[in-house]
């Protein structure tokens, strides 16, 4: 053995030894390949035929305000643009400042904005909204470099996220008579109520499912038993049983002078649903810290509640983050359920464009366009997650 | 220890640091708490409940319920009390729960191991698969399945008949379905003598090995004697036990065979799919969870490839895969509560029903949630008790 590593000689494959090594290695192998091709080129000959030929996209076009706002009063349009653009920026200097997975979600979302230009430019909204995407697109460029090039301080990032979440909420709902009218949210719907049902869910959820996953780790029994009995029932139940009731019982559970939306309340049954897997998750990371670093820090003198503040906490809470992106994805694919209680998100939207009677017989078209938009979506997402799920290094053995 | 004995010291510590003190303490606020939240609850529930005049009991359950349900297999009528039409959605809710979990299972590991496969075509069109299912709304695609693919299929007239008897119409699905003649009862007793055979030769055989002795032919003898009864009293059993009903068109509809509903279809199909996806999943990280030594080292041992697979590599991955298995079945049962949104009378779908027709949304919630808790209790301890065994035990 000499010490010097040598590289592993540089293999250079020519395009038939390639498809005698991949596709035909074995007799079974080769017929394995010619059906599986054989049904592959049908299928999207045909889905190609059908996408290019015999499909209705204008039904899609001619409806793409509402399904990207939905009934969103249009001259408040301007508050999601707004809210959008502060998104965006965040975004861009968060990924050029973290690198890795953030960035690549900067990256999508400013790909996802360059998608929906494209759409709005071939629909009928106008050429503004198009530029306005393009603008919100340049934006996330600009945080990129900025971010890159640390030209805004790491702390002011983190600051302008959490002050942005609550004072995007408050900009889409608007306050009473000001200069932003409060919009009822009857009238939110399309992908904005999707998105914002999902992100208020996981954020509300995310605290109460920390305080379960302690509560399920304690070594008081009665706060054990609690815990994991609430975990244990909500993950027993369907999320629809939960909605249902969220619309039925949250009325009737409240004191008689509080009245609570429809809105309200299907983000209350989410998030009520969703803590329960948010605390499953944590605990998990919690189980994965050693016990050392816990006896460690007894031994260092801090009390239990420093100890998981200081010690275990952060340590367990990044270990977590790529496991709760995937909940994030699995509930924004969840927000569609809330059309069986009557709300439109993009789903619903979807089947009251399918009400109009000129869209009549398009429900390939405006089903494969939702699940078109939830996959670009949870696609992004999902890809950035296994990036920091890799960065992190979790799950390594 | 010079220190002073740890029961006088105990003494000494004031109750306000005394720990077994504030544990107890701790968990008493706690309990208060929760008893005066849900005390809350109740007496804002009660009094809502009072004042729209709602009640809290079960005897609606009595009643007649008044309503049609499409499918169900036990009979019902709408003259039928509204606790048997529960019960009729609480079975639609099992029969495709448990079909669900059956073809997802064998779907999934065919995913799961051809994202393994070392040809290249069928590694890549099974992780696109998983990545559209994956990354898409499972209601979205019972969408899809009902309202864009079964309910445009052509009618009967035109029906889309697939290779083996199959029939694809606006009525549903149509199967060659098996059918037992007169004659099963006769053949069922040479299979169970069979059985026997195959065991008592299984059981002696494995005797054997324990004992050192060559066993390779009694090995053989279990199943090979087997198959022989087995096909032998269908031979003898003057007609055959087994039939298979194809099904055939008539003017509006098929006759025989085994009929699926578009509605049920559609269900079992996004089920199916949807779950598949993510066993396929559970299934590779299982196979890949177990390292390459281990082939290696059995290998080393002079095992051969599939005693390999069978006695290395296949108990290791299972302990791997069980547990979040197990969720994807619950998954499973749980998302078929969707089958509100295409119409498949499932218990969720029945209660809501329920709840509009009686005007008791509160006790109808309770039992339904109830009961899929229930479902959902049962499955994970029966897959509980599997885990257990397969676990391979370390000490």
């Amino acid at each position: 053995m000499t010490s010097a590593t040598l590289q592993p000689p540089h293999v250079r494959v020519g395009p038939i030894a390639w498809l005698r090594v991949n596709l035909f290695s074995t007799w079974y192998n080769a017929i394995l390949s010619l059906l599986i091709g054989a049904l592959l080129a049908w299928v999207i000959l045909q889905f190609a035929g059908w996408a290019l030929g015999a499909a209705r996209w204008d039904v899609i076009t001619r409806n793409m305000r509402l399904f990207l706002i939905g009934q969103f009063p249009a001259d408040q349009a301007w508050r999601i643009w707004l809210n959008l653009a502060v998104i965006s920026g965040l975004a861009g200097l968060s990924g050029g400042s973290a690198g890795g997975a953030v960035r690549t979600l900067a990256t999508s979302v400013a790909a996802a904005q360059l998608l929906f230009a494209g759409l709005i430019a071939v629909s009928g909204i106008g050429l503004l909204g198009s530029v306005a995407y393009l603008a919100n697109a340049a934006l996330v460029w600009i945080g990129l470099v900025a971010g890159m090039r640390r030209l805004v301080p790491q702390r002011m990032v983190t600051i302008g996220w959490l002050v942005s979440l609550p004072a995007s909420f408050i900009l889409v709902a608007g306050v009473g008579d000001t200069a932003i009218p409060s919009v009822s949210t009857n009238l939110w719907s399309g992908l904005l109520l999707t998105l914002l049902l999902a992100t208020v869910g996981i954020v509300l959820s995310f605290p109460f499912g920390v305080v379960l996953a302690l509560g399920r780790r304690s070594a008081l029994p009665a706060v054990r038993w609690l815990s994991t009995a609430y975990i244990e029932l909500i993950r027993g139940v369907p999320l629809v049983t939960i909605l249902f009731m969220a619309d039925i019982m949250l009325p009737l559970f409240l004191p008689g002078e509080l009245r609570i939306d429809r809105v309200a309340r299907a983000m209350g049954g989410i998030t009520l649903f969703s803590a329960a897997y948010v605390a499953e998750n944590v605990r998990g990371g919690l189980q994965a810290i050693p016990t050392g670093q816990v006896e460690a820090a007894h031994a260092l003198g801090l009390n239990g509640f420093l100890t998981n503040r200081f010690i275990v906490l952060p340590q367990a809470l990044r270990a977590v983050i790529p496991a709760n992106v995937g909940l994030f994805i699995s509930l924004l694919k969840d927000t569609t359920l809330v059309t069986i209680v009557g709300l439109l998100e993009l789903l619903g939207i979807g089947r009251s464009v399918l009400a109009q009677s000129e869209s009549l017989g398009a429900q390939m078209e405006v089903y494969v366009f939702v699940a078109a938009l939830f996959f670009v979506v949870s696609f992004a997402m999902s890809q950035a997650s296994y990036r920091l799920e890799t960065s992190l290094g979790v799950g390594k053995r | 220890m010079n220190g002073p004995a740890p029961n006088t010291r105990q003494a000494r510590v004031p109750p306000w640091r005394n720990e077994h003190v504030l544990r107890v303490a701790a968990q008493a606020v706690v309990l208060l708490a929760a008893a005066l939240f849900v005390g809350f609850l109740v007496r804002n529930l009660t009094t809502a409940m009072a004042g729209r005049g709602l009640s809290l009991g079960f005897g609606f359950l009595d009643l007649t319920a008044g309503f049609d349900i499409a499918e169900s297999p036990i009979p019902y009528r709408s003259t039928d009390t509204y606790g048997q039409a529960f019960l009729v959605g609480l079975l639609n809710t099992l029969s495709v729960s448990a079909a669900g979990i059956v073809l997802a299972t064998i779907l999934g590991v065919l995913v799961g191991v051809a994202r393994l496969s070392t040809n290249w075509l069928v590694n890549r069109v099974a992780s696109v698969y998983v990545e559209i299912i994956r990354n898409t709304p499972l209601l979205v695609q019972l969408v899809i399945l009902y309202f864009a693919v079964f309910l445009q299929l052509p009618p009967v007239a035109d029906a889309v008949e697939l290779p083996g008897a199959i029939f694809l119409s606006q009525r549903g699905l149509f199967l060659p379905a098996p059918e037992l003649t007169p004659s099963f009862g006769r053949w069922l007793v040479f299979v169970a003598v069979g059985l026997g055979v195959a065991v008592a030769a299984g059981i002696v055989a494995a005797r054997r090995a324990s004992a050192g002795r060559p066993t390779r032919r009694l090995g053989m003898i279990g199943p090979v004697t087997f198959v022989a009864i087995a096909v032998g009293g269908w031979l003898l059993a003057f007609q055959a036990p087994i039939v298979i009903d194809l099904p055939a068109r008539q003017r509006f509809n098929f006759v025989g065979g085994m009929g699926l509903s578009p509605e049920f279809a559609a269900l079992l199909f996004g089920l199916v799919l949807y779950t598949a996806a993510f066993i396929g999943e559970v299934v590779r990280g299982g196979i890949q969870a177990v390292r390459r030594g281990q082939w290696e080292a059995a290998r080393a041992l002079g095992l051969s490839e599939r005693q390999a697979l069978r006695l290395i590599v296949f108990p290791q991955a299972l302990r791997v895969i069980v547990p979040p298995l197990t969720s994807q079945y619950l998954n499973l049962a749980k998302n078929s509560s969707l089958a509100i949104a295409i119409g498949y009378p499932d218990m969720f779908k029945i209660g809501v029903t329920m709840s509009n027709q009686t005007g008791q949304p509160v006790p109808v919630i309770l039992l339904v949630m109830g009961t899929y808790l229930v479902i959902s209790l049962a499955t994970s301890l029966l897959m509980n008790i599997y885990n257990r065994r397969v676990q391979v035990l370390e000490s």
